[in-house]
């Protein structure tokens, strides 16, 4: 039985209430969206806010809705089951909608939203456990302690992202909006990492509210691939997301993106493994040679930490098998599409 | 209904310990084992990371609430997710039966003919650490195919047969009194 800690709950009814929330309390003030990082952290004593701002009430923060240029703009609030089962985001985004149908389990995906999953505090074997198996230990450099567990001697945590979502809407170019006091602004979303495992965000007492994603030309493809112990419920291991996307006359590759999570604190960009798929011809020997060299070139780029569960090796050995599958899962799809409208 | 409880209970805690409801389970209490599982607004929704007071005005479903909702709706007897977990057995120590059976309850009011993929994929949320989910997945065909007036599918252990008797196929002494 795990019990929370003490704490009162604020439900504000408008972006700015909760701005003034946010700055009135400061580190004392947590956000609660869909609550399935925050109140098991909480349980485990990782975080002990003394007001839990809920954003349930705020209007106009969930839902999807695709503008007139074309730009799939997904509210914080909207549920992870409500994203990967939406059509526009399959069709315009199909990364997106593989990876968050595939965020732990059926229920969190009802409770859990988009906005929480790109906010998910990063995760270590060492940290996210209770407060009386921290404390056996003598705690760690991420929480109460002087000291990592993973690397020894070493001064920076390397607690890993573990987002699903987060490598996928890189792929993306996403765009993510926050509001703080100095009012709204647009942060692209390769700008909101660093390579900090106890808090690995440029962003502190802003409200995420938006996320948005480019229109994708009618060549796009994209898919995740998820390694975890069981289908379900897990959190990854690794993650891959790749983007494929066909030129105008639908027979080269016009652009391509790798990005992986749970390796290190944020999640990574791989844009020499990708950039050798550039120019290949569809369906040839030379697209084929330049997956399986992107796979290798992975390989040599990751190195996982045994930082979350399961052997750091294994996932090493993982990692170009992964790519490899998003990658040929992009290049399926297209060979699937006749008419390169989607999907 | 009305319940006082601290801002920082959990809706399970106000469930088992204020209002006596203990069918829903506190397995792991942090969102891994799907024991808690309850209905919220008709959403299968884990109970035990859901801050009591977020779920004011909203409807809760727990398992106790199954069969009144069957017989309110002008069924017999228990849900008949229910009754097919009780005659495919799917059960040993039933711990997580509760959750089993609102995770599958969510499934059939939103799809009353699911795949056996839909069906595994509904319940993947809720781990079982005895019957090894067979007999689980087992229950919820069952329970589709006599919606559906159908045979059910025979289980590897009685092949081209139909053991539970679906209605009307057998004596009602045998359908009840196995």
């Amino acid at each position: 039985m795990l019990r929370l800690p003490k704490f009162e709950i604020a439900r504000p009814t408008s972006i700015d209430e909760v701005v003034a929330l946010l700055s009135e309390h400061g580190d004392d003030a947590q956000i609660i969206a869909g609550g399935t990082d925050l109140v098991p952290n909480m349980k485990h004593e990782l975080f002990t806010p003394k007001v839990v701002v809920s954003i349930a009430d705020v209007p106009d923060i969930a839902g999807v809705r695709v503008e007139s240029d074309g730009t799939l703009a997904i509210g914080a609030m909207t549920t992870l089951h409500d994203v990967a089962s939406d059509e526009r985001v399959r069709s315009i985004a199909p990364a997106l909608g593989h990876a968050t149908a595939l965020i732990s389990g059926p229920q969190l995906r009802r409770m859990g939203t988009l906005g929480g999953n790109v906010m998910l505090d990063t995760r270590c074997q060492w940290y996210n456990q209770t407060h009386f198996w921290r404390k056996s230990l003598g705690y760690c450099l991420k929480k109460d302690g002087t000291v990592c567990h993973v690397v020894q001697s070493g001064q920076k945590c390397v607690a890993a992202a573990s987002n699903d979502s987060a490598p996928a809407l890189m792929t993306l170019d996403a765009t993510l909006v926050f509001h703080g006091t100095d009012g709204r602004r647009e942060l692209p979303i390769d700008d909101l990492w660093r390579a900090d495992g106890i808090y690995n965000k440029h962003v502190s007492g802003e409200l995420l509210t938006e996320i948005r994603i480019p229109a994708t030309p009618r060549g796009h493809r994209g898919a995740y691939e998820k390694l975890r112990d069981r289908d379900s419920i897990d959190f990854p291991l690794l993650g891959v997301a790749a983007r494929v996307d066909w030129d105008d006359a639908g027979d080269r590759v016009a652009r391509a993106e790798v990005c992986l999570v749970a390796l290190q604190a944020r999640p990574v960009r791989l844009k020499k493994v990708a950039e050798l798929l550039v120019g290949k011809q569809r369906a040839s020997a030379e697209l084929d040679g330049a997956i399986e060299a992107s796979a290798e070139r992975a390989y040599k780029q990751c190195r996982p930490l045994p930082n979350i569960p399961g052997d750091h090796e294994y996932r090493h050995e993982m990692a170009p098998v992964f790519v490899r599958r998003a990658l040929r899962a992009c290049v399926r799809a297209s060979e699937n599409a006749s008419d390169a409208a989607g999907v | 209904m009305d319940v006082a409880a601290p801002a920082h209970w959990t809706l399970l805690e106000v469930l088992r310990y204020r209002m006596g409801l203990t069918g829903s389970k506190q397995g792991c209490d942090k969102g891994d084992c799907g024991a808690c599982t309850v209905l919220v607004d008709g959403r299968p929704e884990l109970s035990c990371l859901t801050l009591a007071a977020l779920a004011e005005g909203k409807q809760i479903t727990t398992i106790e609430g199954l069969m009144p909702a069957h017989v309110a709706a002008g069924g017999e007897g228990a849900d008949p997710v229910q009754d097919a977990f009780d005659r495919c057995g799917a059960l040993q120590c039933g711990f997580c039966q509760p959750g089993m059976m609102l995770s599958a309850r969510a499934l059939l009011n939103g799809n009353a003919c699911p795949t056996k993929g839909e069906i595994k994929d509904a319940l993947s949320g809720n781990l079982c650490r005895c019957t090894g989910y067979t007999q689980i997945i087992q229950a919820v065909e069952l329970a589709v195919a006599e919606a559906a007036g159908v045979e059910p599918v025979s289980p590897a252990w009685a092949p081209h047969e139909n053991p539970w008797r679906s209605n009307g196929t057998a004596p009602a002494n045998e359908t009840t009194e196995r």
